[in-house]
């Protein structure tokens, strides 16, 4: 069992700049975590926090039931992917990947199974006797892999593994990743500033920004309803379309005007009745239409991208921008008029002050 | 840069450093040579050498230079690494303990070497303290060419506060060239700080300790100002039986043959370095 659980983790720089600030978290054992987030969010010092190369201020990080705070990195029972991978160029690949096991006097038998082992799992297995200046850039970060799981950790802890990748690579070894970490059902930790890889690996996603979680769930949940416009325009390519709005009311219903025209909105809009509002859509939650149809918005055709599996139309209601993904065979041209007809059920509604979204269900 | 033509520009960049090595050292060491296999009359001959090799003090002078390089190196290399570690800790004032540990490096071997006697010698400091805690009643002479061991010792203690700053800078050069990712790689894979130090930095650094441990014997062959303060005729070294030769026998020659033999034994020791501390291109970084 390895459940992680972090309590009030604060972490100051000089005195002033709190990198991370009063994080809970719990992670469950055999659970993949991603935290993501943009640079400087504080998600690789709340995973070095984890793993035990800084120190809080203040909180408490417990493994498995165990309070490890105060504890080196070397007695927390974690191991760790490096960014850089940190692969030691003056050992070969075996030697590099029994680093580990050496440190921790196990019978020279024993060693040569397990790195074989892991070697075999990451596909490794011919490279044994090479240096890692003879490797490729995607075998090190294989041997970065195999080091680090040939531990059988408690915890893996994985910083930005696959963004010294080339995207071809980066793809392909998400998918090796998922595979290996899914059989080893390890408890992961994994920082990134993709939310693709975040979506793709997560069995849950934690959003940082400023040093504090924004939101937590599985990636659906918060794909489907960010918790505010930070997690909307974060998630998701392209980011989830904003417009405000006014709530009006006419003939005892709600609805929100953009412009001037009228956007039919649910019974409740967490009992607002009056005031600016923010609707967040996603592209492909919108369907354009040629021509006017009822309940549909007019809108103007500005750029059109074909991207192959679909149009990507960027269009404008009113002077609101907003990008719609449209079938390959949608007539669209620059300066056209379009209309468009947005999911009702995905329709999101968010506060224009504080950004937090309205429950509007 | 590799396949751009860059014409005549380096070499005319290279140009004064190459004149400056060619008249102040290259002439001079084919000079020395020259003469080191002449006799008196200008002609060709092993007379110097055999002069050399049959001197009562060659025997002594040689020895007590190897003692000196066996005590000081792995001496000054352990504590310059301990220097080097402290300060790429990058604690508290790190950059102050640089400053410190730098000092000896802007003082002059001479005068490192008279600040040492003025410790050890009959109304030094280090006998004016023993005597005032009363653990001495009177004044000893430490620097007694009977004693040589005393001797050797305040040498050793001398070269080791001079040089061993140099050491540490060309350590901690390296030290500095490589990512924290491999020291926190090895603290989270389970090494404690001597398995660290063993496993990892040394080999990382070796170039570094390379460089330095070739440096830091030639230099300890060339060691002469600090014998001679300390321990002026009492303790003899190549170079200064070098310097006795040259200028109280006015003998050029055999002079030149002990500065040969220096330079022989730094080559060889040279090479010795390169060959037990390979630097394996597939090994670096």
């Amino acid at each position: 069992m390895a459940e992680i659980r972090l309590q009030g983790i604060t972490k100051i720089f000089d005195k002033k700049v709190r990198a991370v600030d009063e994080v809970d978290l719990t992670i469950a054992d055999r659970e993949f975590m991603v935290l993501l987030g943009p640079s400087g969010c504080g998600k690789t010092t709340l995973m070095r926090m984890i793993a035990g190369l800084e120190y809080p201020e203040h909180g408490r990080v417990s493994i498995g039931n165990r309070d490890v705070t105060d504890l080196p990195p070397r007695r927390r029972d974690i191991s760790m992917v490096f960014q850089s991978y940190a692969v030691f160029p003056h050992l070969t690949v075996f030697d590099n990947v029994a680093f580990g096991l050496r440190m921790k006097n196990i019978a020279k038998a024993e060693i040569k199974r397990r790195v074989e082992g892991a070697a075999e799992l990451v596909q490794l297995g011919p490279y044994l006797e090479r240096y890692p200046a003879q490797l490729s850039g995607g075998q090190r970060q294989r041997v970065a892999v195999a080091r680090a799981i040939v531990m059988e950790p408690a915890v893996l802890l994985m910083d930005e593994p696959l963004s010294n990748l080339d995207a071809l690579l980066r793809l392909n070894f998400r998918a090796e990743l998922k595979r290996l970490v899914g059989e080893l059902k390890t408890t992961t930790i994994y920082v990134t500033h993709d939310q693709v890889e975040a979506m793709s690996l997560g069995d849950r996603i934690a959003v940082m920004r400023e040093g504090r979680i924004v939101q937590c769930g599985t990636p659906m949940e918060i794909y489907d309803r960010p918790a505010n416009r930070f997690v909307g325009g974060f998630i998701g390519s392209p980011p989830m379309n904003f417009l405000s709005g006014r709530i009006e009311r006419s003939n005892g219903h709600l609805q929100v005007g953009l412009g001037d025209q009228m956007l039919t909105v649910p019974a409740t809009l967490g009992g607002r009745t009056a005031g600016e509002v923010l609707v967040g859509i996603r592209a492909e939650n919108i369907e354009a239409e040629a021509a006017p149809a009822e309940g549909a918005i007019a809108a103007r055709t500005e750029v059109v991208e074909p991207l192959g599996s679909h149009l990507l139309v960027t269009a404008a209601v009113g002077d609101q921008k907003l990008k719609i993904q449209a079938r390959t065979d949608f007539p669209a041209r620059p300066d056209a008029p379009l209309w468009l007809r947005p999911e009702p059920d995905k329709l999101r509604w968010f506060d224009p002050e504080s950004g937090q979204e309205i429950d509007a269900r | 840069m590799k396949g751009q033509r860059l014409g005549w520009a380096p070499y005319a960049l290279l140009l004064p450093s190459l004149v400056f090595l060619a008249v102040f050292f290259a002439a001079p060491m084919v000079q020395a040579f020259g003469l080191a296999f002449q006799n008196d009359a200008g002609n060709w001959s092993l007379e110097s050498w055999r002069t050399m090799f049959a001197d009562a003090q060659f025997r002594e002078a040689l020895v007590t230079t190897l003692i000196l390089i066996v005590i000081l190196i792995p001496v000054q290399f352990v504590l310059a690494m301990a220097m080097a570690l402290v300060i790429n800790a990058r604690l508290k004032w790190s950059g102050l303990w640089l400053y410190i540990y730098a000092i000896p490096l802007g003082i002059s071997e001479l005068a490192a070497g008279i600040i040492w006697f003025a410790i050890f010698t009959q109304q030094g400091w280090l006998n004016s303290i023993l005597e005032g805690l009363g653990i001495l009643d009177r004044p000893y002479i430490f620097l007694n060419y009977q004693n040589p061991a005393w001797l050797i010792s305040a040498v050793v203690l001398a070269e080791a506060w001079r040089a061993t700053s140099i050491i540490m800078i060309i350590l901690v050069a390296g030290l500095q060239g490589i990512p924290r990712d491999f020291f926190e790689a090895a603290d989270v894979f389970g090494a404690t700080s001597w398995q660290k130090v063993r496993r990892v930095i040394l080999p990382m650094l070796r170039p570094s300790v390379q460089v330095a441990l070739i440096l830091r014997t030639i230099l300890a062959f060339q060691a002469f100002a600090v014998v001679i303060a300390l321990a002026g005729g009492g303790l003899t070294v190549l170079s200064s039986e070098a310097y006795r030769w040259y200028s109280d026998y006015r003998d050029s020659h055999v002079a030149a043959a002990y500065a040969g033999f220096i330079l022989m034994l730094s080559v060889v020791s040279t090479i010795l370095f390169l060959w037990l501390l390979p630097v394996r291109e597939e090994q670096q970084g």
